[in-house]
């Protein structure tokens, strides 16, 4: 099992030794803890369950967490630190399970050149127009034109058929949305710091939760 | 979150402290074919962005025929083996763009020793 839960720093750029610069994103990843391990018999099917952030106890030492989370996470005598995230990676065999519940995950899971898929909900846009929302033309500004610069134009026929088709692309909620960006390349593992660095962009704004996982892509070889 | 950026910064690399009107001379490394050189590039500073790992400064240089050639290069770039800073300038403004209308006798800039 590969994968991890991240947070989105930012973006800067690095140099390779080429002197190239190669733009990055920086991912506080993990370090993240294995709170379950779904298997077939139990759940019906295979998956590792991550949990990540360490919350700091209340002033009075109290846990931060509800009586049913803190128990899910004392498990077995776990005796896991209290974790905001809960997420889960699907293992496709249950031959490749290498680990442990309890056991702590760290950036390294990943080294440098490996190629990731990064998820991310992406920044809310809200109500969205049909331009920015789908890629419509905007209409003319002049030739006797006004008020219609972003409009959507036509959304149908007449009489026939009569009604707008169902999936017809107009105005609406954008953003906000899990988003999966393929194929990226590691470019820096620090364990120490915790931190990862990918090449190129990854959804969402800064401190937003992110599932790092190795590329369904396959390499062309 | 600030800092975690940092841990991602180019070492220091010793350059002196770079201002505004300095002229300056900077070496840097060329790659051409597979036979590299290194490359001076003489002139004054017009703009300096410090931003991390982004940071870069443009200098403008006269070449012949009085074309106005300018060059901006990366601070943290590991192509810029050498930079050393000739002449501090009086400055009274941080991006000297006003430069580019100016030739000649026009184009000078006051010494300011330091």
């Amino acid at each position: 099992m590969k994968g991890i839960i991240g947070k989105k720093v930012g973006m800067t750029q690095i140099f390779d030794d080429d002197g190239q610069v190669i733009p990055v994103t920086v991912i506080q990843a993990g370090p993240c803890y294995v709170t379950q391990i779904r298997t077939e018999e139990k759940d019906g099917y295979t998956a590792v369950q991550l949990g990540f952030e360490e919350l700091p106890a209340k002033r009075n030492g109290d846990s931060r967490l509800t009586k049913p989370k803190r128990g899910h996470l004392n498990r077995n005598g776990m005796d896991l630190p209290d974790l905001r995230y809960l997420r889960e990676f699907r293992v496709r065999n249950a031959t490749d399970l290498d680990v442990e519940e309890g056991q702590m995950v760290t950036a390294d899971v990943f080294e440098t050149g490996d190629r990731v898929d990064v998820v991310g909900t992406s920044k809310g846009r809200g109500y969205a127009g049909t331009v920015k929302r789908h890629g419509f033309n905007r209409q003319p500004k002049t030739h006797g034109q006004s008020d219609r610069e972003r409009a959507p134009g036509s959304i149908g026929a007449t009489s026939t058929p009569g009604r707008v088709f169902k999936g017809t692309r107009m105005a609406g909620r954008m953003g906000n949305d899990r988003v999966t960006i393929q194929n990226l390349e590691v470019v820096v593992v620090d364990v120490d710091k915790h931190l990862l660095a990918v090449r190129g962009s990854v959804p969402g704004a800064k401190g937003g939760i992110l599932l790092i996982k190795p590329t369904v892509k396959r390499r062309r070889g | 979150m600030n800092d975690l950026m940092k841990a991602m910064e180019m070492p220091d690399r010793g350059f002196p402290q770079l201002h505004p009107g300095d002229s300056v001379r900077v070496h840097v490394r060329i790659v051409e074919g597979n036979r590299e050189r290194v490359q001076v590039f003489h002139g004054t500073i017009i703009r300096l962005r410090r931003s991390g790992n982004d940071a870069n400064f443009t200098v403008r240089r006269i070449a012949s025929h009085g074309i106005g050639v300018e060059r901006t290069f990366l601070l943290r770039s590991p192509r810029i083996e050498k930079i050393e800073v000739m002449r501090h300038a009086k400055v009274r403004r941080a991006q000297l763009y006003y430069m580019r209308n100016r030739r000649g006798k026009s184009a000078r800039l006051k010494e300011r020793r330091m």
